[in-house]
């Protein structure tokens, strides 16, 4: 059945798929990791602050991104960052941005919701006790968070914040439906400029394998060490 | 007593309809060391707590060197880095080594310098006995040692007071000498103190007075020599008889 | 904003002819609860299977779950969708491949396996650590009494796995709805692509998305309420699982 099997299309396009695709999977899940990291924190201490002024809006904000498919807000952030830009620059007609820009938005505010309950589990596992000797110290409130819970929360939850980076690393595979050169877009558009859908998309698969594999894999390894350590 | 440091004013407390704390009152002289004792539930915890704004209380008044600790317009952080606190279970940060466990509050909170912090922070290991375990992460230590870490800690602020809580009951009976000779060595210095203990011994050796809660309230506030002769209550009488019998 | 909002746009016929937006985007509702439904027992099945013998004594039948774990775990579901859609009828014989691609509806039923075997892999990490977390004398309790190993899975650790596991099935099967989405890419006219073609059709952008969001939310409540219920109807007195209140 592998009887015409074209290797040589792979070994021509390798170039394109990894300089051209490649390179934008990687930067997109690096960044948006980092983003997500960030406003997810920040929305986790809302949701903890015990101000119902910010724990509401951070806990329906966290709900509605859970609540929809990641199709659908890519989607949505495509037609509406043109629009928050406008709103932004108080400039006079909706700001054209690329395609890169308006899927960083919509991976970052997405994932920041799945980020947040990472972290609110992270910051609850903080014994009150910690708090305590912090506040005896004299510390105030960001003093403690940023010296004290959240460095112990983040490495608490490391290994779970690098499970998500690797499904978010397969999830930036869907910007396919903005047709933008992520990984799998470039082996779909060889894929289909070429007539070579079985080679293409099998060899995505592998690469997208190996890759999540081995790092999910780093992951068990550290959790493991990181646990003998405590 | 002529200079009052902490003065404890009709404190009452409540958790909801439950009352944690009744009206308790007391007073502590600078250089005093006094123990805290009762049953458990009693509120002799939520009570040290309260000295520095760590619990919140409902009626009455707190103040320490003259400072009122409820008073909303306290600035607490800044009133807290003057009390030294040890706690139960140590709570050392066990994301950063002794040494910066040591110096982080001096730097953050005191605005020192890093050098004079560590510096500091080498002396008081020194005097807890522990000077070579400057660069090793708590969790590396016995129990004991972290609690005489967690003492050099509240010492590094250079607090004009001390509260313990409950500092030993968290560890194996054979580290409870190393911690209670610390203590004992800070009191014999002049440190003011109070100390929620069971460890009568240690009570006996170096408090002024023992204040006996017992149900949220203060039972029994004598000197140390009369507490232990002849306590006035029953319900103190009883304690004692139990937690002495052996 | 020089947005012009048309909310009756709902009303209006779409390009079918015959139903109105608001209609297309029920219909596309339809498809994507009965494409989340299938695949969700397809996603049972096999997850419960792989779950199982991941914890059984034999190690190379807890490899061979292993395998199949990682292996559905590790591509993303999209790239799976392509693979079941594009190269599966090209690498089987060609009749059967003729076959398939000739089958009217074939998008449905390919995202119905895509989603199905891609859930099943985190269903079974589910199950597996259901039944792990059982004290380990549950199953010697129940081998001790003469049960046969299936019948220690089926009478005593899966009843109570199944309450234990039943929260975090909830979010799977939360997950399985919004994944489904993901057969628009290869033409399964669910819920977001019948919004992208209103949007596409009639330019009210907003109004679609809104739409589609408002009832995947509505989805989203529904099913949270409905598994709640379950979790209180299956509780058992303490255990994960009991309500709070009865923890007193």
């Amino acid at each position: 059945m592998f009887a015409n099997f074209d290797f040589d299309v792979i070994a021509r396009s390798l170039r394109y798929l990894f300089f051209d695709g490649m390179t934008f999977t990687l930067i997109l899940t690096a960044l948006a990791t980092a983003g997500g990291i960030v406003f997810g924190t920040m929305l986790a201490l809302m949701r903890l602050s015990g101000f119902p002024l910010l724990a509401v809006p951070a806990t329906g904000y966290v709900n509605l991104m859970r609540s929809v498919p990641l199709v659908l807000m890519i989607f949505w952030f495509y037609f509406l960052v043109p629009y928050i830009g406008q709103w932004l620059t108080g400039a006079e007609r909706p700001i054209q941005v690329g395609y890169f820009t308006s899927s960083l938005v919509a991976f970052t505010l997405f994932e920041a919701a799945y980020f947040c309950e990472i972290m609110r589990a992270g910051i609850q596992s903080i014994s009150r006790g910690q708090l305590a000797a912090a506040q005896a110290l004299g510390m105030s409130y960001p003093q403690t968070m940023g010296y004290i819970v959240l460095p112990q929360a983040f490495r608490n939850m490391l290994p779970v914040l690098l499970t998500q980076t690797i499904i978010l690393f397969q999830d930036t595979s869907l910007v396919y439906v903005l047709s933008i050169t992520d990984f799998l877009g470039a082996a779909s558009k060889v894929a289909q400029r070429d007539g070579r859908l079985v080679e293409m998309y099998l060899f995505a698969a592998v690469v997208y394998f190996v890759i999540s594999f081995a790092a999910s894999q780093g992951v068990r390894a550290l959790s493991h060490r990181t646990a003998i350590i405590r | 007593m002529t200079d009052i440091q902490i003065d404890i004013n009709e404190v009452s407390k409540w958790y909801g309809p439950f009352q944690v704390l009744n009206r308790c009152s007391t007073k502590v002289g600078k250089g005093e060391v006094v123990v805290v004792c009762g049953p458990s539930g009693s509120g002799k915890s939520t009570l040290i707590k309260c000295v520095n704004g760590l619990e919140p209380f409902t009626q009455g008044a707190i103040t320490v060197d003259g400072i009122s600790v409820g008073d909303p317009k306290t600035n607490l952080p800044k009133l807290r880095a003057r009390i030294g606190m040890v706690f139960q279970h140590f709570e050392l940060f066990p994301h950063l080594t002794v040494m910066r466990n040591l110096v982080l509050a001096q730097i953050k909170v005191l605005g020192r310098s890093s050098g004079e912090a560590h510096e500091n922070g080498m002396r008081l290991l020194d005097r807890v006995g522990l000077r070579d375990q400057a660069e090793k992460f708590p969790g590396e230590l016995s129990g004991g040692q972290q609690q005489r870490v967690a003492i050099a800690r509240a010492l590094a602020m250079d607090p004009i007071a001390m509260l313990f809580d409950e500092p030993t009951s968290a560890l194996d009976p054979e580290m409870i000498k190393e911690v209670l000779d610390v203590m004992v060595g800070l009191a014999r210095d002049g440190m003011t103190m109070i100390v929620v203990t069971h460890e009568m011994g240690f009570a006996r050796q170096v408090a002024r007075r023992v204040v006996f809660m017992d149900k949220g309230e203060i039972v029994e506030d004598a000197p140390t020599e009369e507490f232990f002769g002849s306590p006035r209550s029953e319900r103190a009488q009883m304690f004692l008889s139990k937690i002495l019998q052996y | 904003m020089n947005y012009h909002w048309n909310w009756g746009i709902f009303w209006d016929i779409s390009p079918d002819g015959a139903h109105s937006y608001l209609q297309t985007l029920l219909l596309g509702t339809t498809w994507t609860l009965a494409t989340a439904f299938f695949a969700w027992c397809l996603a049972l099945l096999f997850g419960s299977i792989i779950g199982v013998i991941r914890t059984t004594p034999n190690a190379w039948l807890v490899r061979l779950g292993n395998a199949y774990v990682e292996l559905f775990r590790n591509i993303p579901l999209l790239v799976q969708m392509f693979l079941w859609y594009f190269v599966l009828p090209e690498v089987v014989p060609q009749a059967i491949g003729t076959w398939l691609k000739q089958q009217p509806n074939a998008s449905f039923y390919t995202a119905v396996v895509a989603l199905g075997f891609y859930t099943s892999a985190r269903v079974a990490e589910q199950v597996r650590a259901g039944i792990l977390s059982l004290a380990q004398g549950q199953r010697l309790a129940a081998l001790a009494l003469g049960l046969t190993l299936p019948q220690a899975y089926g009478f005593v650790l899966l009843p109570m796995a199944y309450r234990i596991m039943l929260p975090p099935l909830t979010s799977e099967l939360l997950n399985i709805i919004k994944n489904s989405s993901v057969a628009l890419t290869i033409g399964l006219m669910e819920l977001t692509a019948r919004a992208r073609s209103m949007q596409e059709f009639s330019f009210q952008v907003f109004e679609a998305f809104t739409a589609a969001t408002v009832i995947y939310i509505v989805i989203n409540i529904a099913v949270t309420f409905a598994m709640r219920a379950l979790e209180r109807r299956t509780a058992v007195s303490g255990f994960i699982g009991a309500s709070p209140a009865a923890a007193h």
